[in-house]
């Protein structure tokens, strides 16, 4: 007992450190992509290839000054970012991570929290995240802020519908709630892709949009709202801000390979006869090598495609994604019903 | 040992926001205590072994809910303190009530045997298969009707809402 609460402490420690790691290194891969797509170096001074940039960033970012607008709400302008960052911290806890650990013959399971309702405690936490934008944006007592808060969580609120949608077609063909079986039905090359390619491209489109990535990237809108939502923040309360989306990008990018992507899975990678250790090890580098992907889609995406107007995003959200949605869970349905 | 002390810092957490909610002088810290009741709230579902019903909870109100309430209220930008302040007599009556209603919730739960309800921690009634089991077989018709009228209201209240004539 008590070993394996010094165990999932250590976890969950882990699991913090590589968001925060990853979420760092994002900033320097995206400049790299960026300049990679419009044919130039990116960063390259701090260090070689640019390694040391997100460490000078971050340097920068600390020694700014620290602003707080006059007529500001000083509790709330202070939550907004911090509350951004503890709810893109929170998600990570029900993913499976890799198969079970042995250290001396006890078995470990790679997951902080195996909850028999794990996606529902995701759909919890995304409907929860518009909550540090919109206070945050209300705080600083601007009128750019205000409207970027607004665009944030109407936009948020209607994605989150299609995304939801977009998993109960998955829950209904696993039958079950929590992460853990639905990693487990997909061993070797069952990936529920295959299954719900629909599904998974709904799912994908909704995370850009719960991200606030681009092209839906409008709460910030430089071009009609000046720094959108965190216009007033200065310091290392705006980098809380930005680094909160990239954290956000690593584990919804983890999610998605999980619900979709077989998870830690790889054909044939279970019939080599690796020791469970080594094996687990293999297995997680898996996962990791997926989420990256993702990142890259991310990455890719964003300077490939020009910001929608928002009276397109809102067509998209409303009028195609849920009915799309509606639609494959009914075909789902039908298809479980004739297959009894 | 460590429930009872969850089940402490919940209840003060729950009762503290909850007056706060009242308390608060801007409209948008109300709104905000409200949800933070809320979790409170979901927090004693757990407590009780009905993580489905604490996650639901989280989800419609403090995930749906609250966020339209933070959202008209910043539209509306309830800033100032513009309620009006209401007659004594008003206050008077109020208090009079409230505080009545109280009276009779005492009366009623001092006399009220607690112990006659379904143990969870045996039963396991509030987890989602077992919950799921019995909502879509013993319960099956009021389910589907509750539904059909959640999709009427939400129709009427399109139909409410928009203004020019269909």
């Amino acid at each position: 007992m008590v070993e394996q609460i010094i165990y999932k402490t250590l976890l969950a420690s882990f699991i913090l450190i590589l968001s925060l790691l990853v979420a760092m290194y994002s900033t320097l891969v995206e400049r790299k992509v960026a300049g990679w797509f419009q044919d130039r170096h990116g960063p390259n001074r701090a260090g070689p290839w640019g390694l040391l940039q997100p460490l000078a960033d971050g340097i920068k970012l600390f020694f700014k000054e620290e602003f707080m607008p006059n007529s500001a709400d000083k509790f709330l302008y202070i939550l907004g970012p911090s509350l951004t960052m503890f709810i893109a911290l929170l998600t990570s806890a029900v993913i499976p991570w890799g198969p079970d650990l042995v250290i001396n013959g006890q078995t470990y399971a790679m997951q902080v929290a195996d909850i028999n309702i794990g996606i529902l405690y995701i759909f919890a936490i995304v409907s929860i995240g518009v909550y540090g934008i919109m206070i945050g944006g209300w705080a600083s007592n601007n009128k750019y802020a205000l409207l970027g808060a607004v665009r944030a969580s109407s936009q948020m609120i209607s994605y989150e519908l299609a995304m939801s949608l977009s998993i109960i077609a998955i829950v209904m063909m696993t039958g079950s709630l929590s992460m853990r079986d639905i990693v487990a039905q997909q061993q070797g090359f069952n990936w529920n892709i295959l299954y719900q390619p629909l599904g998974f491209l709904i799912f994908l489109i909704c995370a850009f949009a719960e991200t606030n990535r681009a092209p839906f990237d409008l709460p910030e809108c430089e071009t009609e709202l000046v720094g959108g939502y965190h216009t007033e923040y200065s310091s290392m309360k705006l980098g809380f801000y930005l680094f909160a989306e990239y954290i956000n990008m690593f584990i919804s990018g983890a999610v998605m390979a999980t619900l979709f992507l077989g998870g830690y899975h790889f054909p044939g990678l279970d019939k080599l006869g690796l020791s469970p250790n080594v094996f687990a090890f293999v297995s997680f580098m898996v996962l990791f090598a997926k989420i990256t992907f993702f990142g890259f889609i991310y990455m890719w995406i964003r300077w490939t495609l020009p910001r929608f107007r928002y009276d397109q995003l809102m067509k998209l959200g409303w009028k195609s994604l849920i009915p799309l949605a509606i639609l494959n869970v009914v075909i789902t349905g039908v298809v479980i019903l004739l297959n009894q | 040992m460590f429930t009872e002390y969850v089940f402490h810092f919940l209840s003060i957490m729950a009762l503290f926001s909850a007056v706060m909610v009242l308390a608060s002088k801007k409209p948008i810290h109300s709104v905000l205590f409200l949800t933070m009741t809320f979790f409170a709230i979901a927090g004693h579902y757990v407590l009780l072994n009905a993580q489905f019903l604490a996650v639901v909870h989280v989800i419609v109100y403090a995930g749906a809910i609250m966020v339209l309430f933070l959202f008209t209220v910043m539209l509306l930008n309830l800033n100032k303190d513009e309620r009006s302040l209401k007659p004594m007599w008003v206050k008077i009556i109020a208090g009079i009530a409230g505080g009545m209603l109280m009276l009779i919730l005492v009366g009623v739960f001092r006399e009220y045997d607690v112990q006659s309800a379904q143990d969870p921690m045996t039963t396991q009634i509030g987890l989602v298969k077992n919950l799921g089991k019995i909502l879509y077989h013993d319960y099956l018709l009021p389910f589907e009707m509750s539904s059909v009228l959640f999709l009427t209201a939400m129709v009427g209240a399109v139909l409410l809402g928009k203004k020019e004539q269909i």
